[in-house]
């Protein structure tokens, strides 16, 4: 057990490592000066390499590593040259934003999934079960951005049920917020319905053929209490852990769904970013997101070892 | 695979945690799942056939030109003369989506095709030769699969300009090629040690034909299965890199250009098959390539849980 997590730490370590190195190569790969960027095609020669020299480009480049790294450790990720905002600060903003949009989603998963698996498994290979489980084939095949162009159409542009793009702050009122952020998390939601229901209908046929099912039958239980009470609870592991494990690429999924519906989470502002070249602004979110992701995952494999030891082995 | 949020990538890992816990997946698809590969096979490999032949042969069959803006016919739904009717520009909307399905499948097919020559290649030699070759192979797909490969896609993308056919082509092929390579050296590794390898070997075999005659067309099911999965995924994430206008640069058709230019400018409310053509043709292709790669899986007992 110890051996396998310091195995990982290991491996964490070294891909944080990677992920450092690669986002700070990307101001390098930079085609042209980044000077040029920043100041405009118009100024002078002499202002571009006292900036140069400001912002530490003319030394070699482990001496400009060591400089950013030192400072991304004490939290600065230096500012962007087109708001002039913190990268930090302006990541603090963003990132509730994703979590939001993540929280609700998978709200909206369980919701529909667990009630669409329990029936599912009550009469397993019958017509309900089919389609249902069918339909959650095709459901895991449609990229997002289809799912999301659907959506606007049919809830936003037929019936103008929601807005169909911008997000409004949980400042403006519960309401209005929710508004804004739920068509895009019906998009983010549709995947993992899929992947949940599947999990629980598997896990629910296995379990509904136990015999303390047959004995709560006995007793005269109803149906839906013995579905709810006796079998979801042994039933729902396997969905926890998918649950867990989808953390991290819901992480990357909000990103699309983000730009989709132009919502200001961190995936916009990246994109934002990388349209007008602002360099530490993608350097400093595409550092954080991808640690964030990294160490999310590793977070949720190391919990659901302690959990269930047979994931070891895998 | 390549983590999308969504969809097949998050099901595969799944699929490697139900087969650790010994959770067998009942079937799910209906059909017949007797000897063969079934009807569903065959029509979803009948579709994907026809629209690669499609794609192939654009330019020589009687299609419009897909830039030709006709400001006559500008927003029609289908007719005869257009089958898919116009966009707000007056292109012929058929046209435009056979030619823009060339960037997916070219994209979709080339990139995977690599991924599974240079993964394959090197998960078969590992799988088989083990020792320090596997340890350092699997290390570094490891951390090449820990990557977020959507946010690494997107900010290579950004900076490696002009964007091209080939780059894109590579940047997806070396996304993909760590779990291809993950795939086949598990599969390889569990056949390495079987009897009929053993007597290959006691034979005086070359490695070369144990690999390529006595190996690979054992692995081959599970390969090819995995490809499909990966071709569909690969097809996704060029759709919303093209949607984001991250893929090929305008005026190149792609599905994801076209499903993007039918969201803007109101085009949506105003004439929503624009949007709608694309996002079925993506749909439909990917249930078509997943249903396949479902039918091999099952066919073969390819399981994902050996990774």
């Amino acid at each position: 057990m110890s051996r396998y997590i310091s195995a990982r730490v290991v491996q964490l370590i070294f891909i944080i490592f990677f992920i450092s190195i690669v986002a700070f190569l990307l101001v390098h790969l930079l085609p042209g000066d980044p000077t040029l960027a920043i100041l405009g095609p118009n100024d002078t020669a002499q202002a571009r390499a006292e900036l140069l020299k400001q912002l530490g480009l003319n030394k070699p480049l482990p001496v400009q590593y060591w400089t950013w790294i030192s400072n991304v450790f004490r939290g600065n990720l230096g500012v962007s040259f087109l708001t002039h905002q913190t990268v930090s600060n302006a990541i603090g903003v963003a990132f509730p934003i994703d979590l939001e949009l993540i929280i609700v989603s998978q709200i909206l998963a369980f919701l529909v999934s667990i009630p669409l698996a329990l029936a599912a498994a009550l009469r397993p290979n019958r017509l309900f079960d089919r389609i249902a489980t069918t339909s959650t084939y095709g459901m895991l095949a449609v990229p997002t951005f289809v799912v999301a162009v659907i959506l606007v159409l049919l809830l936003a542009v037929k019936i103008h049920l929601f807005p169909a793009t911008g997000f409004n702050p949980l400042a403006q009122g519960l309401g209005p917020n929710l508004k804004s952020v739920l068509l895009p998390s019906i998009s983010l939601a549709v995947g993992s319905v899929a992947i949940y229901y599947r999990l629980l209908r598997a896990d629910m046929i296995a379990t509904l053929q136990e015999d303390f099912i047959t004995m709560a039958r006995a007793k005269g239980l109803s149906t839906r209490y013995i579905l709810i009470r006796h079998a979801l609870r042994p039933s729902s592991f396997a969905l926890l852990a998918g649950a867990g494990l989808s953390i991290g690429s819901l992480f990357t999924g909000a990103f699309v769904v983000e730009i989709l519906f132009q919502l200001p989470g961190i995936g916009f502002q990246l994109i934002q970013a990388i349209d007008s070249r602002d360099y530490l602004v993608v350097q400093g979110m595409a550092l954080v997101a991808a640690i964030a992701y990294v160490a999310i995952n590793f977070g949720v494999d190391v919990l659901f070892t302690f959990l269930d030891p047979r994931v070891r082995r895998a | 695979m390549v983590d999308l949020g969504s969809g097949s990538a998050a099901l595969e890992r799944v699929r490697d945690f139900e087969t650790a816990k010994g959770v067998a997946e009942p079937t799910t698809i209906p059909g017949n799942s007797s000897s063969g590969l079934g009807l569903v096979f065959w029509i979803s490999f009948a579709w994907v056939l026809l629209m690669v032949l499609l794609a192939i042969f654009a330019s020589v069959l009687p299609l419009k030109d897909p830039n030709f803006q006709d400001y006559n016919a500008v927003n029609i739904g289908p007719s005869l003369h257009h089958l898919l009717g116009t966009d707000d520009l007056g292109r012929d909307l058929l046209s435009r989506i056979i030619f823009g399905s060339r960037v997916s499948l070219i994209i979709g097919f080339a990139s995977v095709g690599l991924a599974l020559l240079v993964g394959g290649l090197l998960g078969l030699w590992a799988g088989y030769r083990g020792r320090w070759v596997d340890s350092i192979l699997n290390a570094a797909s490891l951390v090449v699969l820990a990557f977020p490969a959507l946010l690494a896609i997107l900010v290579i993308e950004a900076f490696w300009v002009p964007r091209s056919l080939l780059k894109l082509t590579i940047i997806f092929a070396v996304a993909g090629a760590p779990s291809l390579f993950r795939v086949i050296r598990a599969t390889t590794l569990s056949f390495a040690t079987r009897e009929f390898v053993v007597a290959a070997r006691t034979m005086g075999a070359t490695t070369w034909r144990i690999l390529f005659r006595e190996l690979l067309p054992n692995v081959l099911p599970a390969a090819i299965s995995f490809a499909l999965i990966g071709v569909a995924v690969a097809i996704i994430l060029e759709g919303s890199l093209a949607f984001l206008g991250l893929s090929i640069s305008l005026p190149t058709a792609s599905l994801g250009n076209i499903v993007n230019e039918g969201v803007q400018n109101n085009n949506l409310s105003l004439n929503s098959f624009i949007a709608l053509w694309p996002s079925l043709y993506i749909f439909i292709i990917l249930v078509a390539l997943n249903l396949m790669a479902d039918r091999l899986r099952t066919r073969f007992d390819v399981r994902a849980g050996n990774l």
